[in-house]
């Protein structure tokens, strides 16, 4: 077995302190709400074992939470494509959670652990565990220890004083953290089956989702968000072929519901884009995309407008993002994909035209790496390029706004004097979210964006 | 005269063999290796020439060794007794031993008490194949996952107990059948009755009362095998605390059961046991499960045969009393520290199979007679099979082999034991190299061995002062195992850097116990892995996960072979 350290020294806060992001440009920043102490807990990422892996499996912890770590010391296997490997710290400190259990898959770069440097960043840890996986079943639901339940052989089956629970129930339990000892079997003589503590879990029998995988694919759509009606039996159609979802659909599926609960409006505004053309044509030659220059602009127009790009995630507050990662919606033949142009803001139109071919390539390869579609801060939807004049999105969960971008067409248009002349002209359209992003906001944004790109000589310094 | 017959055509071809080689093979003589018995000398660069010969001769001498089997069988024996050789029990090492006394031109005859083809054919290896193929099947189809990944939809997958049950049934009178057929139409007169030694060169074999009668032979090998172990306070009733013997007949698939002892026969009915749907609890005495694996093999084993399943286990205890299911009571196990002997839990459990071992059956078979004592039940025997008795002295004309002698409990071991005794009692000297046995566990995926553990070689390696190196490879990078979908699993290499002698190789994964055999006759023929690793291996099938493993190993050759070669200046 082939040994392989990790590097688990970034927390997820870790972005907000880069430091590039401070020294470069700097500008109004919304002061970092973290504690300072979280850098003392380090995450332990599903390493890179080879070129090819896009996801690993956990085979087994070596360590259990709770146990000290010394550098160097292997601390879990880990299975690749290719092989199984022993990972092992770069720190010291103790394994604090164990985010993705045994068996379970998580793609690269996910955090797979927590490592807290002393116990007394134990708790914080655990509560960071608790609220990155969502699986993460409520405390075994207290089960009323009744004496005797009904199904049960009499009372001198059992010997006192002591719980049997079947070897495949002990393994539920300790998964889902139930304490065997509260159930009242129900199995013969009384013991402890694998249904019970899935009752107890409360889980539904069998359900083996990966919860970690799922990364978050952020999903504007085209289409009128269908209501979420629950359990309603439509009139089946005879002939009808019932496709499952694909892993990749029932993510989309999961975060349009996801969206119904977030308080959204929209504000459109009409652009020429003859100026942009110009451009356009100018460095074409040069491999530069439409997107690039929609991505630049509005990365540049957001610079100008931290509000819109940041986002509210618990409800309370506003989350400002330090770094302008523009995610661009991508049709693939079976669902879409955002791949995320980071600091699109930073980068040069050619840089950014040279990423995002590589995003591009590598979503139609379905390599894309989780940081690479789930960490963008603003959404752009170019549905424009197929000829649609206008459309709203829907925003993706986590972010504040979303920007639709019709066609550009020649369109008649009156002057202050009333001259009449024919520009060509686009319809954007921007969804966000109303509890951080308001009106004038938008509207603000919306004019900064017009201006760029109707003098866009900016986007190519 | 037959035998000179067989002699004549037999003896001469390793001479022409060799001589062909040297004349027709135009390389130096440092290139001719020794390999196989070390009495045929076969050039590494040897000729198709040569190859055709040696075909040619071992056809025509079986044909001959044939024929002379049969007339030894009219004729008599030659040697003044009523047989050349007379086996005890006819299990695979006696029905091996019997085979090849035949062909050795020897009037032979075997001694069975039951039924032939013994605890292998009957309550081991064979019909328990056919519970491991219904569990393979069973396992593949409900791995749902498993089944997508092809783009198969596959329905809930059941079985029907009593067919499968059948199943083994008919697999084991098959083979049984065949068994008893190669013998008889072989000429080996099968005696019915138990067999017991009188003294040296003569025995009875009956139900044991008078009818019995007393034959002579010229010798004897005593082949009988062995039975389920059963420790003491463990109380076998046959339905709720089985051995393998019971457990094969596959009468009732409890919902949870005790294994106790996690070696090979625990992890092979763990395997069918969960694959039916039961739930599966192992009583190991040691301090871990499936001891006697190489440590690195046995921890992979564990991640995919163990952990996923519906398995857990209780190390470093003993099983101190087991009390059968009656008045509507559970079974019940009460576990003792191995150690310390203190109690530790009671077990609840619907049934127990007790695999611990096996004891060596020797009993009535009158060693009393010729003084021969047993240690721990097993027949002392030397290297050649020849047993031993109270005064450390051989007894004449009489060897041991299979189970019975303890050696390598393992039926082709027994069989490959009765070979070399007839070899020897032929005329020819031959010492069975028990390093090169391959030993296999019939578990999804399987387990296969051969030679010494990583831990045995290191022993070996600091006594004797060499140097040891270790290779693997992996299933996940075969081609035919990932068509299979089945890239869990890995081979190791055991070897001596310094000359390129295999010590070991283990593997586990797809077929593996079909994949061993490369690497035992490897070691069988004395084939070093300079020479092995320019073998072709068919692309793309899973023996291309050892021919990797060959390739790979680092050879530090002191005297490199280039040195005979001309060096242009």
């Amino acid at each position: 077995m082939a040994s392989l350290s990790f590097s688990s020294s970034v927390s997820s806060s870790i972005p907000f302190l880069r430091p590039s992001a401070l020294l470069l440009r700097p500008r109004p920043r919304p002061p970092s709400r973290l504690p300072p102490v979280r850098a003392k807990i380090r995450e332990i990422f599903m390493p890179a074992l080879s070129s090819t892996m896009t996801e690993g499996k956990i085979v087994s912890w070596v360590k259990s939470e709770g146990d000290v770590l010394s550098k160097g010391e292997s601390v879990v296997v880990v299975e690749s494509d290719k092989a199984d490997m022993d990972v092992e710290t770069f720190y010291d400190g103790i394994l604090a959670a164990i985010v993705v259990s045994e068996g379970e898959t998580a793609p690269v770069g996910a955090a797979i652990g927590l490592l807290a440097e002393t116990e007394a960043e134990l708790d914080e840890a655990r509560a960071r565990a608790a609220a990155k996986s969502p699986s993460s079943p409520a405390p075994a639901a207290p089960v009323a220890e009744s004496p005797a339940p009904a199904p049960v052989p009499s009372a001198a089956d059992l010997t006192p004083g002591k719980v049997v629970a079947t070897p495949f129930a002990k393994k539920l339990a300790k998964q889902h953290k139930v304490d065997v000892g509260k159930l009242a079997g129900t199995g013969p003589f009384g013991r402890v089956t694998p249904e019970d503590v899935e009752k107890a879990a409360g889980i539904a029998p069998a359900p083996k989702t990966n919860v970690v995988a799922a990364a978050p694919v952020a999903t504007p759509v085209a289409a009128p968000a269908a209501p979420a009606k629950a359990a309603v039996s439509y009139p089946e159609i005879p002939g009808a072929k019932i496709v499952p979802f694909t892993t990749m659909q029932a993510a989309v599926s999961r975060n349009m519901i996801e969206s119904l609960s977030v308080p959204t409006f929209r504000v459109g505004y009409p652009i020429a884009t003859d100026a942009l053309d110009a451009l356009y044509k100018k460095v074409k030659g040069k491999g530069v995309t439409m997107t690039a220059l929609l991505a630049k602009a509005a990365a540049m127009a957001l610079v100008q407008h931290p509000v819109v790009n940041a986002s509210c995630k618990d409800g309370k507050s506003f989350t400002y993002n330090s770094s302008v990662n523009i995610a661009v919606a991508v049709a693939m033949d079976d669902g879409l994909i955002t791949p995320v142009l980071q600091d699109a803001d930073k980068l040069d139109l050619y840089l950014l035209s040279k990423k995002w071919k590589e995003l591009v390539e590598k979503a139609q390869a379905k390599q894309l790496q989780p940081q690479e579609y789930n960490s963008g801060t603003f959404t752009l939807s170019n549905l424009g390029m197929f000829g649609v004049d206008r459309f709203d999105a829907i925003l993706p969960p986590g972010q504040g706004a979303i920007m639709a971008v019709g066609a550009s067409k020649p369109t008649v248009v009156a002057d202050k004097e009333g001259f009449f002349t024919v520009k060509n002209q686009m319809l954007v359209n921007v969804t966000a979210d109303h509890r951080v992003i308001y009106g004038a906001d938008l509207a603000a944004f919306l004019q900064t964006f017009m201006k760029i790109i109707q003098n866009p000589e900016s986007l190519t310094m | 005269m037959h035998s000179a017959i067989s002699l004549s055509l037999s003896s001469p071809s390793p001479i022409a063999r060799s001589s062909a080689v040297n004349d027709t093979c135009p390389s130096p003589p440092r290139s001719l290796r020794f390999c196989g018995l070390r009495r045929e000398a076969f050039g590494a660069g040897a000729s198709s020439a040569a190859t055709s010969l040696r075909l040619t001769s071992s056809d025509s001498r079986s044909q001959h060794s044939n024929l002379n089997g049969v007339f030894a069988a009219l004729k008599g024996s030659s040697s003044g007794f009523d047989y050349d050789l007379v086996i005890i029990g006819a299990g695979v090492g006696g029905h091996g031993a019997a085979l090849h006394a035949v062909e050795k031109g020897l009037k032979t005859a075997i001694i069975e008490g039951d039924v032939v083809g013994g605890t292998c054919v009957n309550r081991g290896c064979v019909p328990s194949k056919a519970l491991l193929a219904v569990s393979g099947r069973m396992r593949e189809l409900q791995n749902e996952q498993h089944m997508k990944s092809f783009g198969l939809q596959v329905a809930a997958a059941g079985y029907d107990r009593q067919k499968v049950a059948d199943h083994a049934n008919n697999l084991a009178s098959k083979i049984r059948g065949n068994l008893t057929n190669s013998m008889k139409a072989l000429g080996v007169d099968i005696l019915t009755g138990f067999g017991t030694i009188l003294g040296p060169q003569k025995l009875k074999f009956g139900k044991g009362d008078s009818g019995d009668k007393i034959i002579t032979a010229k010798d004897i090998i005593v082949a009988t095998g062995s039975v389920p172990l059963v420790p003491k306070g463990i109380e076998v009733d046959g339905k709720t605390v089985i051995t393998s013997d019971h457990a094969l007949k596959l009468e009732f698939v409890p919902q949870w059961i005790a294994i106790v002892g996690s070696g090979y026969i625990g992890l092979e009915f763990s395997d069918v046991y969960t694959a039916l749907g039961s739930e599966v609890t192992f009583v190991e005495a040691l301090d871990q499960i499936m001891p006697g694996f190489d440590p690195e093999i046995g921890k992979l084993a564990q991640r995919v045969l163990v952990n996923p399943r519906k398995i857990d286990s209780y190390t470093g205890v003993f099983a101190s009393k087991i009390t059968p299911a009656k008045d509507g009571k559970p079974v019940q196990i009460e576990l003792i520290d191995a150690k310390t002997k203190e109690p530790k839990e009671t077990l609840e459990v619907d049934a127990a199979l007790i695999a611990t071992g096996r004891a060596p059956f020797t009993k009535g078979l009158g060693l009393e007679n010729i003084n021969v004592q047993t240690q721990r039940g097993f027949v002392p025997v030397d290297e050649r099979m020849r047993v031993i008795d109270a005064n450390g002295k051989f007894v004449p004309h009489l060897y041991c082999i299979g189970d019975a002698n303890g050696k390598m409990m393992l039926a082709h071991a027994a069989s490959a034991q009765g070979i070399s005794v007839v070899e020897q009692v032929t005329g020819n000297a031959h010492v069975l190299n028990h390093l090169s046995i391959p030993a296999a566990c019939f578990t999804h995926p399987e387990i296969s061995m051969v030679g010494l553990t990583e831990p045995q070689a290191r022993e070996k390696a600091e006594k004797e002062g060499f140097e040891v190196s270790i290779v693997k490879t992996s299933f996940k990078a075969n081609t035919k195992a990932l068509a299979e979908n089945e890239g869990e699993g890995m081979a190791k290499l055991i070897y001596r850097p310094d000359n390129g002698e295999i010590l070991g190789v283990h593997i586990f994964g797809l077929h593996a116990a079909d994949l061993i055999h490369e690497a035992s006759n490897a070691i069988a023929m004395g084939t070093l892995i300079q020479d092995i690793k320019f073998a072709v291996h068919a692309h793309p099938t899973l023996s291309e996960v050892l021919d990797e493993l060959f390739k790979s190993a680092k050879v530090k050759l002191t005297a490199p072979k280039t040195v005979a070669q001309a060096v242009p200046v």
